[in-house]
Protein backbone atom coordinates (compact mmCIF):
# COMPACT_ATOMS: atom_id res chain seq x y z
CA UNK A 1 0.00 0.00 0.00
CA UNK A 2 1.12 3.53 -1.12
CA UNK A 3 1.70 5.73 1.81
CA UNK A 4 0.48 9.63 1.79
CA UNK A 5 3.30 11.73 2.24
CA UNK A 6 2.29 13.77 5.22
CA UNK A 7 2.31 17.99 4.57
CA UNK A 8 1.89 20.72 6.36
CA UNK A 9 -1.66 21.85 8.75
CA UNK A 10 -3.74 23.34 6.39
CA UNK A 11 -3.85 26.31 8.63
CA UNK A 12 -0.07 27.25 8.21
CA UNK A 13 -0.46 26.61 4.62
CA UNK A 14 -3.18 29.33 4.97
CA UNK A 15 -1.17 31.70 6.48
CA UNK A 16 2.14 30.95 4.39
CA UNK A 17 -0.41 31.98 1.34
CA UNK A 18 -1.93 34.76 3.06
CA UNK A 19 1.25 36.39 4.01
CA UNK A 20 2.53 36.04 0.34
CA UNK A 21 -0.51 37.52 -1.41
CA UNK A 22 -1.09 40.14 1.47
CA UNK A 23 2.84 41.69 0.43
CA UNK A 24 1.99 42.15 -3.19
CA UNK A 25 -1.46 43.64 -2.45
CA UNK A 26 -1.66 46.23 -0.07
CA UNK A 27 -5.70 45.84 0.28
CA UNK A 28 -5.65 42.45 1.73
CA UNK A 29 -6.60 43.29 5.12
CA UNK A 30 -6.84 40.50 7.97
CA UNK A 31 -9.30 41.16 9.92
CA UNK A 32 -8.99 38.84 14.17
CA UNK A 33 -10.97 38.21 17.36
CA UNK A 34 -7.89 37.35 19.50
CA UNK A 35 -6.97 34.62 17.16
CA UNK A 36 -3.85 35.70 15.49
CA UNK A 37 -2.48 32.57 17.23
CA UNK A 38 -4.75 30.00 16.85
CA UNK A 39 -4.66 31.36 12.66
CA UNK A 40 -1.06 30.98 12.42
CA UNK A 41 -1.24 35.05 11.80
CA UNK A 42 1.76 36.26 14.82
CA UNK A 43 4.15 35.92 11.52
CA UNK A 44 1.57 38.25 9.10
CA UNK A 45 1.07 40.92 11.98
CA UNK A 46 5.11 41.01 12.63
CA UNK A 47 5.54 41.54 9.52
CA UNK A 48 2.32 43.45 8.37
CA UNK A 49 1.19 45.13 11.22
CA UNK A 50 -0.71 47.81 8.71
CA UNK A 51 -3.11 45.07 7.38
CA UNK A 52 -3.59 43.27 10.15
CA UNK A 53 -7.27 44.94 12.66
CA UNK A 54 -7.83 43.04 15.60
CA UNK A 55 -11.21 43.14 17.40
CA UNK A 56 -11.11 41.50 20.36
CA UNK A 57 -13.35 38.01 21.07
CA UNK A 58 -16.27 39.25 19.37
CA UNK A 59 -17.07 37.43 16.46
CA UNK A 60 -20.11 39.49 15.57
CA UNK A 61 -18.50 43.00 15.55
CA UNK A 62 -15.78 41.00 13.77
CA UNK A 63 -17.72 40.31 10.95
CA UNK A 64 -19.49 43.45 10.70
CA UNK A 65 -16.34 45.10 11.00
CA UNK A 66 -14.94 43.15 7.97
CA UNK A 67 -18.38 43.87 6.05
CA UNK A 68 -17.08 47.76 6.55
CA UNK A 69 -13.54 47.26 5.13
CA UNK A 70 -14.87 45.36 2.21
CA UNK A 71 -17.20 48.01 1.34
CA UNK A 72 -14.65 50.32 1.21
CA UNK A 73 -12.59 48.21 -1.17
CA UNK A 74 -10.11 46.07 1.00
CA UNK A 75 -9.85 42.86 0.24
CA UNK A 76 -10.97 41.14 3.75
CA UNK A 77 -9.92 37.72 5.26
CA UNK A 78 -11.99 37.65 8.40
CA UNK A 79 -10.17 35.16 10.76
CA UNK A 80 -11.86 32.91 13.70
CA UNK A 81 -12.48 29.47 14.73
CA UNK A 82 -15.10 28.09 12.50
CA UNK A 83 -17.24 26.84 15.25
CA UNK A 84 -17.85 30.58 16.66
CA UNK A 85 -17.75 32.64 13.21
CA UNK A 86 -20.29 30.32 11.76
CA UNK A 87 -22.49 30.03 15.14
CA UNK A 88 -21.60 33.28 17.11
CA UNK A 89 -21.83 35.50 14.19
CA UNK A 90 -24.14 34.08 11.62
CA UNK A 91 -26.75 36.79 11.58
CA UNK A 92 -24.08 39.17 11.00
CA UNK A 93 -22.85 36.53 8.23
CA UNK A 94 -26.46 36.65 6.54
CA UNK A 95 -27.01 40.15 6.58
CA UNK A 96 -23.29 41.82 6.54
CA UNK A 97 -21.94 39.96 3.96
CA UNK A 98 -24.42 37.76 2.15
CA UNK A 99 -27.33 39.87 1.73
CA UNK A 100 -25.36 43.11 1.76
CA UNK A 101 -23.22 41.27 -1.05
CA UNK A 102 -19.60 42.61 0.47
CA UNK A 103 -16.78 40.28 -0.45
CA UNK A 104 -15.55 38.86 2.53
CA UNK A 105 -13.36 35.75 2.59
CA UNK A 106 -14.63 34.25 6.18
CA UNK A 107 -11.77 31.44 7.00
CA UNK A 108 -12.95 29.16 9.77
CA UNK A 109 -10.06 27.77 11.06
CA UNK A 110 -9.68 24.99 13.27
CA UNK A 111 -13.16 23.41 11.79
CA UNK A 112 -15.11 20.38 12.46
CA UNK A 113 -13.62 18.46 15.24
CA UNK A 114 -10.07 19.74 15.06
CA UNK A 115 -10.22 21.15 18.57
CA UNK A 116 -10.64 17.40 19.25
CA UNK A 117 -11.09 16.70 23.21
CA UNK A 118 -11.58 20.95 23.85
CA UNK A 119 -15.45 19.53 23.43
CA UNK A 120 -18.52 20.57 21.56
CA UNK A 121 -18.20 23.98 22.11
CA UNK A 122 -15.33 24.41 20.27
CA UNK A 123 -16.63 22.31 17.39
CA UNK A 124 -18.03 23.15 13.80
CA UNK A 125 -20.36 20.38 12.75
CA UNK A 126 -22.99 22.31 11.55
CA UNK A 127 -21.25 25.30 9.23
CA UNK A 128 -21.98 23.47 6.25
CA UNK A 129 -25.50 23.10 7.23
CA UNK A 130 -25.94 26.78 7.99
CA UNK A 131 -24.72 28.70 5.33
CA UNK A 132 -26.06 26.25 2.76
CA UNK A 133 -29.05 27.50 3.53
CA UNK A 134 -28.07 31.69 3.21
CA UNK A 135 -27.84 32.92 -0.35
CA UNK A 136 -24.77 34.19 -1.94
CA UNK A 137 -22.10 32.13 -0.45
CA UNK A 138 -19.55 29.75 -1.82
CA UNK A 139 -18.36 27.03 0.85
CA UNK A 140 -14.77 25.55 0.64
CA UNK A 141 -13.44 22.97 2.35
CA UNK A 142 -9.65 21.96 0.90
CA UNK A 143 -8.63 19.02 1.49
CA UNK A 144 -4.80 18.98 1.56
CA UNK A 145 -2.28 21.71 1.06
CA UNK A 146 -2.76 22.06 -2.60
CA UNK A 147 -6.48 22.71 -2.49
CA UNK A 148 -5.53 25.16 0.74
CA UNK A 149 -3.30 27.26 -1.13
CA UNK A 150 -5.36 27.49 -4.43
CA UNK A 151 -8.32 28.26 -2.18
CA UNK A 152 -7.08 31.27 -0.47
CA UNK A 153 -5.41 32.67 -4.07
CA UNK A 154 -8.54 31.97 -5.59
CA UNK A 155 -10.88 33.72 -2.75
CA UNK A 156 -8.18 36.99 -2.33
CA UNK A 157 -9.68 37.85 -6.19
CA UNK A 158 -13.74 36.46 -5.62
CA UNK A 159 -16.03 39.37 -5.95
CA UNK A 160 -18.57 37.22 -3.43
CA UNK A 161 -18.79 36.01 -0.14
CA UNK A 162 -17.06 33.02 0.58
CA UNK A 163 -16.45 30.74 3.24
CA UNK A 164 -13.37 28.52 3.71
CA UNK A 165 -12.72 26.25 6.69
CA UNK A 166 -10.07 23.84 7.51
CA UNK A 167 -7.91 21.83 10.49
CA UNK A 168 -5.28 22.16 12.10
CA UNK A 169 -3.76 18.57 12.17
CA UNK A 170 -0.90 18.08 10.01
CA UNK A 171 -2.26 16.54 6.71
CA UNK A 172 -1.25 14.41 3.92
CA UNK A 173 -1.02 15.26 0.47
CA UNK A 174 -3.78 14.12 -2.09
CA UNK A 175 -3.04 16.15 -5.07
CA UNK A 176 -0.52 15.36 -7.66
CA UNK A 177 1.29 18.78 -7.85
CA UNK A 178 0.11 20.10 -11.06
CA UNK A 179 -3.63 19.37 -10.28
CA UNK A 180 -6.20 22.13 -11.96
CA UNK A 181 -8.31 23.69 -8.93
CA UNK A 182 -11.67 25.76 -9.77
CA UNK A 183 -14.01 26.33 -6.84
CA UNK A 184 -17.22 24.30 -7.75
CA UNK A 185 -15.32 22.22 -10.19
CA UNK A 186 -14.38 19.09 -7.72
CA UNK A 187 -11.30 17.10 -8.36
CA UNK A 188 -11.25 12.92 -8.99
CA UNK A 189 -8.50 11.93 -7.27
CA UNK A 190 -8.45 7.96 -8.07
CA UNK A 191 -9.97 5.64 -10.51
CA UNK A 192 -12.30 3.08 -10.12
CA UNK A 193 -16.06 1.44 -10.88
CA UNK A 194 -17.12 -0.63 -8.11
CA UNK A 195 -17.18 2.19 -4.50
CA UNK A 196 -17.45 6.14 -5.27
CA UNK A 197 -16.55 8.04 -2.39
CA UNK A 198 -17.50 11.71 -3.03
CA UNK A 199 -15.51 13.46 0.34
CA UNK A 200 -14.63 16.78 1.60
CA UNK A 201 -12.33 18.50 3.59
CA UNK A 202 -9.90 16.53 5.36
CA UNK A 203 -11.77 13.57 4.90
CA UNK A 204 -10.10 13.21 1.58
CA UNK A 205 -7.14 11.58 2.73
CA UNK A 206 -8.98 8.90 4.89
CA UNK A 207 -11.32 8.05 1.84
CA UNK A 208 -8.05 7.94 -0.40
CA UNK A 209 -6.61 5.37 2.06
CA UNK A 210 -9.54 3.50 2.05
CA UNK A 211 -9.68 2.93 -1.63
CA UNK A 212 -5.99 1.24 -1.08
CA UNK A 213 -6.84 -0.81 1.63
CA UNK A 214 -10.03 -2.36 -0.76
CA UNK A 215 -8.23 -2.58 -4.06
CA UNK A 216 -6.41 -5.17 -2.27
CA UNK A 217 -9.91 -6.85 -1.85
CA UNK A 218 -10.01 -6.62 -5.62
CA UNK A 219 -12.63 -3.88 -4.97
CA UNK A 220 -11.71 -0.22 -7.08
CA UNK A 221 -12.92 2.46 -5.91
CA UNK A 222 -13.34 6.40 -7.62
CA UNK A 223 -12.49 9.22 -5.15
CA UNK A 224 -13.66 12.78 -5.33
CA UNK A 225 -12.63 15.26 -3.72
CA UNK A 226 -15.68 17.68 -3.46
CA UNK A 227 -13.79 20.65 -2.18
CA UNK A 228 -16.66 22.96 -2.79
CA UNK A 229 -19.60 22.16 -0.98
CA UNK A 230 -21.38 25.51 -2.73
CA UNK A 231 -21.81 25.77 -5.77
CA UNK A 232 -22.01 21.68 -5.88
CA UNK A 233 -20.38 19.92 -8.91
CA UNK A 234 -23.72 17.94 -9.89
CA UNK A 235 -21.97 16.84 -13.24
CA UNK A 236 -19.35 15.13 -11.40
CA UNK A 237 -21.56 13.54 -8.73
CA UNK A 238 -23.80 12.02 -11.88
CA UNK A 239 -20.86 10.70 -13.55
CA UNK A 240 -20.20 9.46 -10.49
CA UNK A 241 -23.48 7.62 -9.34
CA UNK A 242 -23.73 6.66 -13.44
CA UNK A 243 -20.28 5.06 -13.47
CA UNK A 244 -20.20 3.11 -9.91
CA UNK A 245 -22.08 0.90 -8.31
CA UNK A 246 -22.29 2.35 -5.23
CA UNK A 247 -22.04 6.02 -3.21
CA UNK A 248 -20.80 7.03 -0.14
CA UNK A 249 -19.97 10.89 0.74
CA UNK A 250 -17.51 11.81 3.69
CA UNK A 251 -17.64 14.98 5.67
CA UNK A 252 -16.52 16.20 9.01
CA UNK A 253 -20.17 17.21 9.94
CA UNK A 254 -23.02 16.63 11.12
CA UNK A 255 -25.02 13.66 9.18
CA UNK A 256 -27.75 16.59 8.66
CA UNK A 257 -27.15 19.38 5.82
CA UNK A 258 -24.61 18.73 4.58
CA UNK A 259 -22.79 17.43 1.51
CA UNK A 260 -24.29 14.25 2.23
CA UNK A 261 -27.67 15.19 1.98
CA UNK A 262 -26.54 18.09 -0.76
CA UNK A 263 -25.45 14.91 -3.06
CA UNK A 264 -28.49 12.96 -2.17
CA UNK A 265 -31.67 15.60 -2.89
CA UNK A 266 -29.41 15.79 -6.42
CA UNK A 267 -29.20 12.50 -7.22
CA UNK A 268 -33.01 11.69 -6.00
CA UNK A 269 -34.34 14.61 -8.30
CA UNK A 270 -31.86 13.81 -10.80
CA UNK A 271 -33.48 10.29 -10.81
CA UNK A 272 -30.32 7.96 -10.09
CA UNK A 273 -31.17 5.60 -7.80
CA UNK A 274 -27.89 3.25 -6.20
CA UNK A 275 -26.84 2.11 -3.04
CA UNK A 276 -26.13 5.48 -1.54
CA UNK A 277 -24.06 6.05 2.63
CA UNK A 278 -23.66 8.89 4.32
CA UNK A 279 -20.82 8.75 6.52
CA UNK A 280 -20.12 11.99 9.21
CA UNK A 281 -20.55 13.00 12.73
CA UNK A 282 -24.20 11.37 14.28
CA UNK A 283 -26.43 13.53 15.99
CA UNK A 284 -25.58 13.11 19.59
CA UNK A 285 -23.33 14.28 22.28
CA UNK A 286 -19.68 13.70 20.72
CA UNK A 287 -17.67 11.92 22.69
CA UNK A 288 -14.10 12.85 23.91
CA UNK A 289 -11.24 12.50 21.60
CA UNK A 290 -8.58 13.95 19.30
CA UNK A 291 -9.82 14.46 15.84
CA UNK A 292 -9.00 11.28 14.35
CA UNK A 293 -9.89 9.45 17.59
CA UNK A 294 -13.22 10.66 16.44
CA UNK A 295 -12.97 9.74 13.08
CA UNK A 296 -12.50 6.28 14.03
CA UNK A 297 -15.81 6.15 16.59
CA UNK A 298 -18.01 7.48 13.49
CA UNK A 299 -16.39 4.72 11.23
CA UNK A 300 -14.52 7.67 9.20
CA UNK A 301 -10.98 6.31 8.85
CA UNK A 302 -9.50 3.78 6.37
CA UNK A 303 -10.68 0.71 7.92
CA UNK A 304 -14.35 2.08 9.01
CA UNK A 305 -14.89 3.52 5.42
CA UNK A 306 -13.67 0.24 3.95
CA UNK A 307 -15.93 -1.81 5.94
CA UNK A 308 -19.13 0.27 5.43
CA UNK A 309 -18.17 -0.05 1.92
CA UNK A 310 -18.15 -3.41 1.49
CA UNK A 311 -21.79 -3.85 3.35
CA UNK A 312 -22.76 -1.66 0.95
CA UNK A 313 -21.88 -3.52 -2.21
CA UNK A 314 -22.56 -6.94 -0.74
CA UNK A 315 -26.09 -5.29 0.06
CA UNK A 316 -26.53 -4.51 -3.41
CA UNK B 1 -30.27 76.31 2.68
CA UNK B 2 -31.39 78.83 5.07
CA UNK B 3 -32.53 77.32 8.50
CA UNK B 4 -36.39 78.19 7.62
CA UNK B 5 -36.28 76.54 4.17
CA UNK B 6 -34.76 73.24 6.08
CA UNK B 7 -37.60 73.60 8.48
CA UNK B 8 -39.87 73.47 5.60
CA UNK B 9 -38.16 70.23 3.98
CA UNK B 10 -38.68 68.76 7.07
CA UNK B 11 -42.38 68.98 7.30
CA UNK B 12 -42.55 68.42 3.79
CA UNK B 13 -40.71 65.11 4.36
CA UNK B 14 -42.94 64.60 6.86
CA UNK B 15 -46.42 64.65 4.62
CA UNK B 16 -44.47 61.96 2.25
CA UNK B 17 -43.37 59.99 4.90
CA UNK B 18 -47.03 59.29 5.66
CA UNK B 19 -48.11 59.41 2.28
CA UNK B 20 -46.31 56.73 1.24
CA UNK B 21 -46.77 54.50 4.26
CA UNK B 22 -50.72 55.52 4.04
CA UNK B 23 -50.22 54.22 0.37
CA UNK B 24 -48.11 50.85 1.04
CA UNK B 25 -50.26 50.30 3.92
CA UNK B 26 -47.12 49.36 5.84
CA UNK B 27 -44.28 51.41 7.40
CA UNK B 28 -42.59 52.66 10.78
CA UNK B 29 -44.27 55.85 10.89
CA UNK B 30 -43.49 56.61 14.36
CA UNK B 31 -39.32 55.86 13.93
CA UNK B 32 -39.60 57.48 10.72
CA UNK B 33 -41.08 60.89 12.21
CA UNK B 34 -38.92 60.99 15.06
CA UNK B 35 -35.38 60.55 12.91
CA UNK B 36 -36.04 62.11 10.01
CA UNK B 37 -34.51 65.98 11.07
CA UNK B 38 -31.64 64.33 11.85
CA UNK B 39 -31.85 63.06 8.31
CA UNK B 40 -33.10 66.22 6.39
CA UNK B 41 -29.85 68.08 8.18
CA UNK B 42 -27.14 65.52 7.49
CA UNK B 43 -28.40 65.05 3.53
CA UNK B 44 -29.06 68.96 3.12
CA UNK B 45 -26.03 70.03 5.41
CA UNK B 46 -23.52 67.63 5.96
CA UNK B 47 -22.70 64.51 4.16
CA UNK B 48 -20.64 65.01 1.16
CA UNK B 49 -22.92 62.51 -0.64
CA UNK B 50 -24.41 63.09 -4.16
CA UNK B 51 -25.38 60.82 -6.57
CA UNK B 52 -22.70 61.79 -8.69
CA UNK B 53 -20.32 60.68 -6.09
CA UNK B 54 -22.18 58.00 -4.46
CA UNK B 55 -19.54 55.21 -6.14
CA UNK B 56 -16.50 56.92 -5.00
CA UNK B 57 -15.32 55.75 -1.53
CA UNK B 58 -13.96 58.80 -0.49
CA UNK B 59 -17.41 60.59 0.15
CA UNK B 60 -18.96 60.22 3.24
CA UNK B 61 -20.94 57.63 4.84
CA UNK B 62 -24.17 56.93 6.47
CA UNK B 63 -25.53 54.19 7.60
CA UNK B 64 -28.82 53.78 8.86
CA UNK B 65 -28.93 51.17 11.67
CA UNK B 66 -32.46 51.39 12.61
CA UNK B 67 -33.22 49.67 9.48
CA UNK B 68 -36.55 49.88 10.07
CA UNK B 69 -37.17 54.00 9.72
CA UNK B 70 -36.11 53.43 6.19
CA UNK B 71 -39.38 55.53 5.02
CA UNK B 72 -37.89 58.57 5.89
CA UNK B 73 -34.24 57.49 4.18
CA UNK B 74 -35.84 57.21 1.23
CA UNK B 75 -38.01 60.01 1.14
CA UNK B 76 -34.90 61.96 1.78
CA UNK B 77 -32.98 60.32 -0.51
CA UNK B 78 -35.55 60.97 -3.18
CA UNK B 79 -35.15 64.53 -2.61
CA UNK B 80 -31.63 64.71 -3.34
CA UNK B 81 -32.19 63.07 -6.61
CA UNK B 82 -31.02 59.65 -6.07
CA UNK B 83 -34.17 58.64 -7.82
CA UNK B 84 -37.19 59.48 -8.48
CA UNK B 85 -40.03 59.77 -6.12
CA UNK B 86 -42.52 58.88 -7.99
CA UNK B 87 -40.70 54.76 -7.26
CA UNK B 88 -41.96 55.26 -3.95
CA UNK B 89 -45.34 54.75 -5.53
CA UNK B 90 -44.16 51.10 -5.62
CA UNK B 91 -42.98 50.95 -1.70
CA UNK B 92 -42.98 47.71 -0.51
CA UNK B 93 -45.06 46.10 -3.43
CA UNK B 94 -44.40 42.61 -5.03
CA UNK B 95 -41.02 43.14 -7.30
CA UNK B 96 -40.65 46.52 -6.08
CA UNK B 97 -36.58 47.23 -4.96
CA UNK B 98 -38.24 49.54 -2.23
CA UNK B 99 -38.32 47.13 0.35
CA UNK B 100 -39.64 47.67 4.32
CA UNK B 101 -35.93 48.18 5.21
CA UNK B 102 -32.51 49.35 3.76
CA UNK B 103 -31.39 47.64 1.03
CA UNK B 104 -28.61 48.06 -1.60
CA UNK B 105 -31.10 47.62 -4.68
CA UNK B 106 -31.84 51.29 -3.95
CA UNK B 107 -29.26 53.87 -4.87
CA UNK B 108 -28.26 55.84 -2.12
CA UNK B 109 -28.14 53.17 0.43
CA UNK B 110 -24.57 51.08 0.91
CA UNK B 111 -25.53 48.65 3.44
CA UNK B 112 -28.60 46.26 4.18
CA UNK B 113 -29.89 47.02 8.04
CA UNK B 114 -33.09 45.80 9.10
CA UNK B 115 -31.93 43.19 12.04
CA UNK B 116 -30.89 45.55 14.74
CA UNK B 117 -27.63 45.93 16.37
CA UNK B 118 -25.30 45.65 12.70
CA UNK B 119 -24.80 49.48 11.63
CA UNK B 120 -22.02 50.38 14.10
CA UNK B 121 -20.16 47.45 13.04
CA UNK B 122 -20.01 47.93 9.36
CA UNK B 123 -19.29 52.08 10.69
CA UNK B 124 -16.46 50.82 12.33
CA UNK B 125 -14.93 48.56 9.04
CA UNK B 126 -16.20 51.51 7.07
CA UNK B 127 -14.14 54.44 9.25
CA UNK B 128 -11.03 52.08 10.02
CA UNK B 129 -10.58 51.58 5.70
CA UNK B 130 -10.88 55.01 5.05
CA UNK B 131 -9.24 56.64 7.75
CA UNK B 132 -8.62 60.53 7.97
CA UNK B 133 -10.50 60.48 4.20
CA UNK B 134 -14.18 60.81 5.54
CA UNK B 135 -16.55 61.00 7.63
CA UNK B 136 -18.98 58.24 8.55
CA UNK B 137 -22.43 58.46 11.01
CA UNK B 138 -24.04 55.93 11.91
CA UNK B 139 -27.99 56.34 12.95
CA UNK B 140 -28.95 54.06 16.14
CA UNK B 141 -32.13 53.43 17.91
CA UNK B 142 -32.29 53.40 21.38
CA UNK B 143 -34.27 50.16 21.60
CA UNK B 144 -31.07 48.68 19.65
CA UNK B 145 -29.03 49.72 22.14
CA UNK B 146 -29.52 46.12 23.86
CA UNK B 147 -28.08 44.42 21.01
CA UNK B 148 -24.68 43.66 22.89
CA UNK B 149 -23.02 43.73 19.64
CA UNK B 150 -23.61 47.53 19.68
CA UNK B 151 -21.17 47.58 22.85
CA UNK B 152 -18.14 45.44 20.63
CA UNK B 153 -18.51 47.96 17.99
CA UNK B 154 -18.40 50.79 21.01
CA UNK B 155 -15.04 49.34 22.01
CA UNK B 156 -13.51 48.75 18.71
CA UNK B 157 -14.34 52.47 17.89
CA UNK B 158 -12.43 53.69 20.59
CA UNK B 159 -9.68 51.44 20.86
CA UNK B 160 -8.40 52.46 17.20
CA UNK B 161 -9.06 56.06 17.85
CA UNK B 162 -11.92 56.43 15.24
CA UNK B 163 -12.81 60.41 15.52
CA UNK B 164 -13.57 60.28 11.81
CA UNK B 165 -16.78 58.26 12.67
CA UNK B 166 -19.78 59.38 14.43
CA UNK B 167 -22.56 57.62 15.75
CA UNK B 168 -26.63 59.08 16.64
CA UNK B 169 -28.44 57.88 19.04
CA UNK B 170 -32.38 58.68 18.21
CA UNK B 171 -33.60 58.65 21.38
CA UNK B 172 -37.09 59.09 21.24
CA UNK B 173 -37.31 56.83 24.65
CA UNK B 174 -39.85 54.00 22.98
CA UNK B 175 -39.96 50.92 21.06
CA UNK B 176 -42.23 48.43 19.52
CA UNK B 177 -43.78 47.19 22.83
CA UNK B 178 -43.14 50.03 25.46
CA UNK B 179 -40.88 53.01 27.31
CA UNK B 180 -37.60 51.72 26.38
CA UNK B 181 -36.88 52.13 30.08
CA UNK B 182 -39.75 49.63 31.15
CA UNK B 183 -38.17 47.34 28.48
CA UNK B 184 -34.52 47.57 29.35
CA UNK B 185 -33.36 50.51 30.90
CA UNK B 186 -29.98 51.77 29.63
CA UNK B 187 -30.01 55.18 31.07
CA UNK B 188 -27.45 56.91 32.03
CA UNK B 189 -26.26 56.83 28.47
CA UNK B 190 -24.07 59.38 28.05
CA UNK B 191 -22.14 58.50 30.83
CA UNK B 192 -21.54 54.53 29.47
CA UNK B 193 -20.62 55.60 26.19
CA UNK B 194 -18.26 58.03 27.87
CA UNK B 195 -16.94 54.81 29.35
CA UNK B 196 -16.48 52.76 26.11
CA UNK B 197 -14.18 56.14 25.54
CA UNK B 198 -16.62 58.06 23.13
CA UNK B 199 -16.74 61.73 22.94
CA UNK B 200 -20.80 62.59 23.47
CA UNK B 201 -22.92 65.51 22.83
CA UNK B 202 -26.24 66.26 23.44
CA UNK B 203 -29.06 67.72 21.16
CA UNK B 204 -32.63 68.55 20.12
CA UNK B 205 -32.97 66.20 17.68
CA UNK B 206 -35.73 68.35 16.03
CA UNK B 207 -34.19 71.30 16.38
CA UNK B 208 -32.41 72.04 13.17
CA UNK B 209 -30.31 74.87 14.08
CA UNK B 210 -28.87 72.73 16.36
CA UNK B 211 -28.35 69.41 14.75
CA UNK B 212 -26.26 71.89 12.24
CA UNK B 213 -23.70 73.04 14.80
CA UNK B 214 -23.66 69.82 16.54
CA UNK B 215 -22.74 67.65 13.57
CA UNK B 216 -20.15 70.11 12.07
CA UNK B 217 -18.08 69.89 15.03
CA UNK B 218 -17.65 66.07 14.35
CA UNK B 219 -15.16 64.78 15.69
CA UNK B 220 -15.65 66.99 19.34
CA UNK B 221 -12.06 65.63 20.25
CA UNK B 222 -9.04 64.30 18.46
CA UNK B 223 -8.66 60.82 18.52
CA UNK B 224 -12.33 59.94 20.25
CA UNK B 225 -14.95 58.39 17.99
CA UNK B 226 -18.07 61.09 18.41
CA UNK B 227 -21.23 60.56 19.79
CA UNK B 228 -24.85 62.75 19.83
CA UNK B 229 -27.31 61.63 21.82
CA UNK B 230 -30.33 63.13 20.07
CA UNK B 231 -33.72 63.84 22.29
CA UNK B 232 -36.58 63.26 19.66
CA UNK B 233 -39.76 62.57 19.91
CA UNK B 234 -41.47 59.20 18.53
CA UNK B 235 -44.21 59.91 16.03
CA UNK B 236 -43.24 64.03 16.14
CA UNK B 237 -44.93 66.21 14.05
CA UNK B 238 -48.42 64.81 14.34
CA UNK B 239 -49.85 65.42 17.59
CA UNK B 240 -51.87 61.88 17.83
CA UNK B 241 -48.82 60.13 16.91
CA UNK B 242 -46.66 61.51 19.52
CA UNK B 243 -45.31 59.34 22.56
CA UNK B 244 -47.42 56.62 21.55
CA UNK B 245 -45.73 53.57 20.99
CA UNK B 246 -48.54 51.70 19.21
CA UNK B 247 -47.69 53.81 16.21
CA UNK B 248 -44.17 51.96 15.80
CA UNK B 249 -45.70 50.38 12.56
CA UNK B 250 -49.47 51.39 13.07
CA UNK B 251 -50.57 52.66 9.18
CA UNK B 252 -52.39 55.83 9.35
CA UNK B 253 -56.34 54.96 8.82
CA UNK B 254 -58.17 57.37 5.86
CA UNK B 255 -59.46 59.42 8.84
CA UNK B 256 -56.16 59.87 11.00
CA UNK B 257 -54.45 60.25 7.40
CA UNK B 258 -56.76 63.47 6.42
CA UNK B 259 -56.14 64.78 10.04
CA UNK B 260 -52.19 64.25 10.06
CA UNK B 261 -52.43 66.29 6.63
CA UNK B 262 -54.51 69.18 8.24
CA UNK B 263 -51.65 69.59 10.67
CA UNK B 264 -48.48 69.27 9.17
CA UNK B 265 -50.12 71.71 6.66
CA UNK B 266 -50.61 74.72 9.14
CA UNK B 267 -47.42 73.82 10.46
CA UNK B 268 -46.29 74.31 6.96
CA UNK B 269 -48.61 77.40 6.69
CA UNK B 270 -47.43 78.51 10.28
CA UNK B 271 -43.57 78.60 9.15
CA UNK B 272 -44.08 80.44 5.64
CA UNK B 273 -46.45 83.22 8.15
CA UNK B 274 -43.25 83.24 10.36
CA UNK B 275 -40.92 83.96 7.55
CA UNK B 276 -43.25 86.76 5.81
CA UNK B 277 -43.13 88.34 9.10
CA UNK B 278 -39.39 88.49 9.33
MG1 LIG C 1 -36.81 54.20 20.06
Amino acid sequence: MKTLELGKANLEVFADTLIELAKKDKRIVVVTSDSRGSGKLVPFAEQLPDQIIEVGIAEQNLVGVAAGLAAAGKKVFAVSPACFLTARALEQIKNDICYSDHPVKLIGISAGVSYGALGSTHHSLFDFAVLRAINNISILAPADNFETRESVKLAAEMLQPVYIRFGKRAIEHVHRPNADFEPGKAIIIREGRDVAFIATGETVVQSLLAAQLLEQKGIFCRVVSMHTIKPLDEKIIFETAKKCKALMTVEEHLVYGGLGEACAAYLMQAGVVLPFKIVGIRDEYTPTGSQLEIFKEYGMTAEGLAGTAIKLIEKK
Amino acid sequence: MTDQELKQKSIIYRKKILTYIKQANAGHTGGSLSCVDILNVLYNRILNVTPENFYDLKRDHYIQSKGHSVEALYVVLADKGFFPESDLETLCQHGSRYVGHPTRKVKGIEHNTGALGHGLSYGVGVALAGKMDNKVFVLLGDGELAEGSNWEALLTASHYQLDNLCAIVDLNRLQITDWTRNVCCTDPLDEKFKAFGWSVQHVDGHDVKALTKVLSSVPFEKGKPSMIIANTVKGKGVSFIENNYKWHHHVPTDEEYKKAMKELNQALQKLNNEKENN
